[in-house]
């Protein structure tokens, strides 16, 4: 047993969880841009664009996350000869994978908005394209709201898996102290209230968003 | 002036409009009736391009809509349209669905788009309501708002799709007024309706349809008092 204080893992934990927060946003930032393009992809006319969006999404939501992980990690590599820090592969990862689920919620949302708004912007003398942004976008976003949060959350505890190819986020930040100084629950207590905070947080300013629309 | 030419349409091996013709001239009022399933509200949807007609000819003003080198949005801009179920966009406020249209598309200023709705809001009888969301408005105010909609964009003429038909009968007046009004106005609109009082009142012809084609159509009276054909008869004697 260790007769450090608490206090003291806290540094080094902020650093894994500050890290674990920067790997999460950009997965979602990059999770979306993917999912957006897949969406469309998904509702568009042509056979060939939802044939390939959906092949994409069954692949990616049929392997598990650390065989994705370690593919884009060792496999990519030994294929194209280009070697990525793995921070920046498991992030690639995790991002691909993201894309996958955002493309069904972001499709649901503006697939829920009613087929009138459309013939309503359209009558007006709006394109498509205008009215999906100027009318369907807006009302989808709220739709997709809970989702994204939701998305969010799996996510963040998607990260940690990043563990394995050594990136120093919150789960390996946590292992580096406990496996120094054996103070494993302590340490793994600490580590999950983390990843509460965050998620609570982040929650939080969605309720905040929603509740201010609504107003 | 709108008119059809010849105009077919089909939904799979469904043809639902086979071979309609109708022309409408400036400020005339024309009513859509006839059973469900008859094409009318297909036919109205043809006019600005909602429905694209498979064969015939659509021409608004000198515009021939079906041409591939015509550019429908800017027709659409030309034809307003009321629907059923109003349609209205339900993030922005009544104002706000007023001055979308006419800031994107007609280049208004804000304030110049505001001051316009704030009048047609006036017009509609909702002056005070123009901050209200959808959701707050009635089915009778919310169809109020979407003609109000349909006329900021300075149309040439209105297309209008059964817009009582999905309001509770005690807000079927107001709204039958502010379309009797913009009609004096010497809008060119056609109706599809269910109401057969207002057709004969605001109607300067009746088109009677049947199984995809105008199976009859002349003057308000004649069509109610005096139908020639046997199926507008049999239709009349059964909602009158």
């Amino acid at each position: 047993m260790s007769d450090q204080s608490w206090l003291d893992y806290i540094p080094l934990l902020l650093e894994g969880a500050a890290l674990t927060i920067i790997v999460t946003f950009i997965s979602m930032i990059g999770g979306t841009s993917i999912g957006i393009i897949l969406a469309i992809m998904k509702i568009s006319s042509s056979k060939l664009l939802q044939g390939c969006a959906n092949t994409y999404g069954g692949l990616v939501r049929g392997l598990p996350l650390l065989v994705q992980i370690l593919l884009v990690y060792f496999a990519l590599p030994a294929l194209t000869g280009v070697r990525m820090p793995a921070v920046v592969a498991g992030t690639a990862a995790i991002t691909l994978f993201t894309g996958a689920f955002m493309a069904e919620i972001i499709r649901s949302g503006i697939q829920s908005v009613d087929r009138g708004q459309m013939e309503a912007g359209r009558s007006i003398g709006f394109g498509h394209w205008q009215t999906m942004r100027l009318v369907i976008w807006p009302q989808a976003f709220w739709v997709m709201l809970p989702n994204m949060v939701n998305q969010f959350s799996i996510t963040l505890k998607d990260t940690s898996l990043l563990s394995v190819i050594g990136v120093v986020e919150l789960t390996m930040a946590g292992e580096r102290i406990y496996t120094m100084n054996f103070d494993t629950i302590r340490v793994l207590a600490m580590v999950g209230v983390i990843y509460l905070i965050i998620y609570l947080f982040a929650e939080r300013v969605a309720a905040w968003l929603e509740r201010r629309v609504s107003a | 002036m709108i008119s059809a030419k010849d105009v077919h349409k089909s939904f799979g091996s469904l043809e639902v409009l086979k071979g309609v013709d109708l022309t409408v001239s400036p400020g005339e009022v024309v009513c859509l009736i006839g059973a469900s399933g008859s094409g009318k509200t297909t036919f109205l949807r043809c006019f600005n391009g909602l429905e694209m007609a498979d064969k015939g000819e659509i021409i608004i003003g000198d515009t021939p809509l079906l041409a591939p080198a015509t550019d429908i949005n800017k027709v659409r801009q030309r034809i307003g349209m009321v629907f059923q179920q109003f349609n209205l966009f339900n993030h922005l406020s009544a104002l706000d669905n007023i001055t979308l249209g006419p800031i994107r598309l007609r280049r208004l200023s804000k304030a110049q788009a505001e001051t316009e709705a704030r009048d047609l809001l006036a017009l509609v009888g909702l002056a005070d309501r123009a901050e209200a969301m959808p959701r707050m408005l009635s089915g009778g105010q919310k169809q109020r708002v979407a003609i109000a909609r349909a006329l900021a964009m300075k149309p040439e003429a209105m297309l209008f799709d059964e817009p009582t038909s999905a309001l509770d009968p005690e807000m079927v007046r107001e709204v039958l007024d502010v379309i009797r009004n913009v009609a004096r106005g010497g809008m060119t609109m056609v109706i599809v309706t269910h109401e057969m009082g207002f057709a004969r009142e605001i109607a300067d012809r009746v088109a009677f349809m049947h199984a995809g084609t105008i199976h009859e159509i002349g003057p308000p009276d004649q069509v109610f008092g005096a139908p020639r054909e046997r199926r507008t008869q049999e239709f009349l004697s059964k909602i009158l």
